[in-house]
């Protein structure tokens, strides 16, 4: 494959399967139409990538599935825009394009020992989903993990089936959490926004790191309650969502102080988002 | 690695400019159109000017064009297909008569180009290139190449930089393996230097600031918090005139088209003084007003590109000030910086 | 001169407004809008032949919005600009204090917009001559040398938005050149795309026009595309007999339909 020096040249990739997750959000299981492709490709859990239909331009997501899963990557989008709008028209062995990985990843070598808090809202639990796979499949190297999952209303809750397996399995703490008025009569979880549920979890922050991902808003409520159980600015992790195009730190946009969110990011702690101005 | 000076005599400089166009170059040189010059292809030595101070553009259109096809597809019914570009076909390129600041340019859109990754699009062209500059015998306000460490006869970047002497003739002072080979080549044209002082050709340009006492100011936290950016941005329209004739400004888009016969991935100019550049799909924007777009433009060029690329992004041309519609001095806001901060 | 910095400076000590909108002097002799907040700056505003730009494209910028109440020096374009963006509601009628300068370069004191209505019935700018010899010389031409001098001309456009931004009728949030759903013009720079943009605009402006020629004067690569839109004002001017923005009360006239309207384009 030629990618090895243009480097804007995607992988073609086969779309295996599609799951409808909530409305207007889709999970894609893609394989690489090239086997060679297959063979060289590796990524870790953080790290994002273009995706594609050719002639309907490129859009940035996460890889939504462990590296422990091997021969195939996943992604979640939510249909908002003229990519996603066409990514949504795809069927089951259609062709589209995939390039990366891109960006850091999330150190889950130094978590090892630890206890893992993931807190997730809405559409941001796809950015996190291959970061709890990639720790739950090596649940023997972390301490407790939890999983705190709150979304505007049942409907939108994303992965159902897997939120299903972490209530199922004992060695995994999962919350889940509707905003108000986004209950169903059988709803069984939680109903307040996450950062009030996490307030009245209290966890503790003891050996804990905390991956925080959501919408901004819940971000911003979400980092003070974090700061008063304790967690240090260090111990706390996010992935940052700038707009890009190119992937790897020249086509300027996501350009945040100093850093480029994709080559220096996406994953940042709270630590590191301090030094950087407010441009996220 | 150390100089060689010849010189050029006033009515050789056609044979030098025939003799390139011979080997299969295509020069690119200043050109008077209308009541502007610009950088274009020409075709005869008479076309050419070096009767201006800077050209409305600068000539990153080189090596960084408008649009650059990335790579073709094509669509049969659920089949896709992509196609590389021919990296071959690009040409070799002279540019001839470029002013230093122009040239140093290049040095700001190599850093962006291929730190880390590396860009192949941008390194082939700017391996095809020749840069024959020109030194500046004339200037106005807008210029401040001295105030980046660059000057009317810096020969950065130059392979070969001539210089236009009392009587016509030209110094030529060759700078790189490229420019010396040129030479040799041409023994007719450049041929054993005068005995004149470059400097006495060379216009004055005034200092406006100093970048080595203005760099850390701008890499203070105080400096991107200052209200200096409010006020001094009110009147800035959000335009990307500034970004698009500047030498060194490199961002872009990555775009398709995908209609009809032409299946291509390409990508084209964008600034980051433009409301819709970091704007979310969500309609968030990271950068929602204009003051924040146009400290960012300073702030990379001035702060981030120092500390990451070890260069300056800003060569001191004044092109976007004299671009500006509502005047929007460049050099004039960072001399203010350079004292108040 | 005087009576105007004289009423800025009244303006302000009487916190009657917050800021003033005006001409200042510039680098390399050139004049560039000011923002004058405290009564000792009136001294600085200034009006002479250089004072093209219509200040009006700063009212609906925000960050000029959040300095609070606004007052704005204006000749005949800025204030067919302020009755335009009172009738299309982005600004509410007498909040902008009209600092007005005549055609003849006389300072007027509106005290609403009313008085600008009365002011404009019979002092309309018009276009100036050079401009008018050029539209009449492109609306001589045949069909394809008009498509041809079109086309050259618009070629090195480099889509930097200039010509939008300098426009005051130009607010949009999200102008159509951004919209991408479907994707209506091109967002590179490109020999027809760059017609299909500049057309576009020029039909969003007609009727809209003030006729300020800010769109080519910001050109910097001297387009000039104010022929453009100043030739849609003669075709409405022509066809409705209104020209926009001389009052608050009648809606832009392509918004409007009148029984009695010329219906001759319809073939």
């Amino acid at each position: 494959m030629s990618s090895i020096e243009n480097i804007y040249k995607p992988y073609l990739m086969r779309v295996e399967k599609i799951t409808n997750e909530a409305p207007d959000v889709r999970t894609f299981r893609l394989k690489f139409a090239n086997p060679e492709d297959a063979a060289s490709f590796s990524f870790k859990a953080g790290q994002f990538g273009e995706y594609s239909v050719l002639g309907e331009g490129e859009s940035t997501f996460c890889i939504a599935s462990a590296p422990t899963r091997k021969d195939y990557i996943e992604c979640t989008f939510r249909r908002v825009g003229k990519v996603t709008s066409a990514l949504s028209k795809l069927e089951e062995g259609d062709t589209m394009s995939f390039r990366g990985p891109y960006g850091n990843i999330f150190p889950i070598e130094d978590w090892k020992g630890k206890n893992l808090l993931y807190i997730a809202g809405g559409i941001a639990l796809p950015p996190m989903r291959c970061v709890i796979w990639n720790t739950v499949d090596l649940r023997q190297d972390y301490k407790d993990i939890t999983i705190l999952y709150g979304a505007r209303t049942v409907a939108d809750l994303v992965y159902k089936h897997e939120l299903q397996e972490w209530t199922d399995r004992p060695d995994i703490k999962l919350v889940t959490t509707v905003d108000p008025g986004g209950e169903t009569p059988d709803w069984k979880g939680e109903v307040g926004f996450v950062p009030t549920v996490l307030e009245k979890m209290a966890p503790s922050s003891e050996n804990t790191v905390a991956i925080v991902c959501g919408p901004p808003v819940m971000i911003k409520f979400t980092l003070p309650i974090l700061s008063k159980l304790g967690f240090k600015d260090e111990d706390i992790f996010t992935t940052l969502e700038n707009r890009m195009k190119c992937g790897f730190g020249k086509c300027g946009r996501c350009n945040v102080g100093k850093v480029f969110v994709c080559k220096d990011g996406p994953v940042f702690t709270l630590a590191q988002l301090k030094e950087l101005p407010q441009e996220y | 690695m150390s100089m060689e000076i010849k010189s050029i005599q006033k009515d050789s400089l056609d044979k030098l400019f025939n003799s390139l166009k011979s080997r299969g170059n295509l020069i690119y040189a200043p050109v008077k159109v209308k009541n502007e010059v610009q950088f274009d292809f020409v075709e005869k030595f008479e076309q050419i000017t070096d009767d201006f101070i800077q050209t409305t553009q600068s000539v990153k259109n080189s090596v960084f064009p408008k649009i650059e096809t990335l790579f073709k597809f094509v669509k049969t019914g659920k089949e896709v297909k992509m196609l590389d570009m021919d990296m071959s076909l690009i040409p070799e390129i002279v540019i001839w008569g470029i002013h230093p600041c122009d040239v140093w340019g290049f040095d700001s859109l190599r850093a962006i180009f291929t730190w880390d990754t590396h860009d192949m699009f941008f390194e082939k062209r700017m391996d095809k290139l020749t840069i024959i500059g020109m030194s500046c015998a004339k200037a106005d306000d807008y210029c401040f190449c001295t105030s980046v460490n660059l000057g009317p006869g810096s020969t950065k970047g130059s392979d070969v930089l001539l210089t236009k002497t009392g009587n016509g003739d030209y110094i030529a002072e060759l700078v790189s393996d490229k420019g010396k080979a040129l030479a040799t080549s041409m023994p007719d044209v450049f041929v054993q230097a005068v005995q004149s002082k470059k400097e006495d050709f060379l216009v004055v340009v005034e200092k406006r600031f100093d970048s080595e006492s203005l760099i850390p100011k701008m890499q203070k936290k105080e400096t991107f918090d200052s209200p200096f950016w409010v006020t001094n941005s009110l009147r800035c329209l959000g335009c990307g005139a500034c970004a698009y004739v500047c030498p060194t400004c490199a961002c872009f888009d990555i775009q398709d088209e995908g209609y009809g016969a032409r299946n291509i991935r390409f990508r084209c100019w964008d600034s980051c003084g433009l409301k819709q550049f970091t704007i979310h799909t969500s309609g968030h924007n990271p950068r929602e007003v204009q003051s924040q777009r146009w400290r960012q433009r300073l702030m990379h060029k001035f702060a981030y590109m120092p500390e990451r690329n070890k260069v300056t992004g800003c060569v001191g041309c004044g092109k976007c000030s004299r671009a500006c519609p509502v005047d929007m001095n460049i050099a004039e806001q960072l001399q203010e910086i350079d004292q108040k901060m | 001169m005087d009576s105007l910095r004289r009423k800025a400076q009244q303006l302000l000590e009487s916190k009657e407004v917050d800021c003033i909108i005006g001409y200042n002097e510039g680098s390399s002799g050139n004049v560039h809008a000011g923002f004058i907040t405290t009564p000792g700056q009136a001294e600085k505003l200034i009006f002479d032949d250089r004072c093209k730009q219509n200040l009006g494209v700063y009212l609906t910028k925000h960050e000029v919005m959040r300095l609070g109440k606004l007052a704005i020096v204006a000749p005949v374009p800025v204030m067919r600009t302020v009755l335009i963006l009172t009738y299309e509601c982005q600004i509410v009628e007498n909040s902008v204090k009209v600092l007005g300068i005549g055609l003849d370069g006389q300072f007027l004191d509106f005290n609403e917009y009313a008085d600008i209505e009365k002011y404009l019935t019979d002092h309309c700018n018009e276009h100036p001559e050079e401009d008018k010899k050029l539209i009449e010389k492109i609306s001589a031409m045949s069909v394809e040398e008009r498509w041809d001098f079109w086309h050259e001309t618009l070629k090195p456009c480099i889509k930097c938005f200039a010509c939008r931004q300098a426009c005051p009728m130009c607010y949009c949030v999200r102008c159509q050149v951004e919209c991408n759903q479907p994707q209506w013009i091109p967002v590179q720079s490109s020999e027809l795309g760059n017609m299909e943009w500049h057309f576009m605009r020029a039909m969003h402006l007609a009727g809209r026009c003030t006729g300020c020629g800010d769109c080519g004067r910001s050109c910097p690569l001297g387009i000039p595309v104010h022929l453009l839109t100043f030739k849609m004002s003669d075709v409405v001017l022509d066809n409705f007999n209104t020209k926009a923005g001389l009052t608050i009360k009648e809606p832009s006239t392509l918004s409007t339909y009148k029984a009695n309207d010329k219906e001759t384009f319809i073939r």
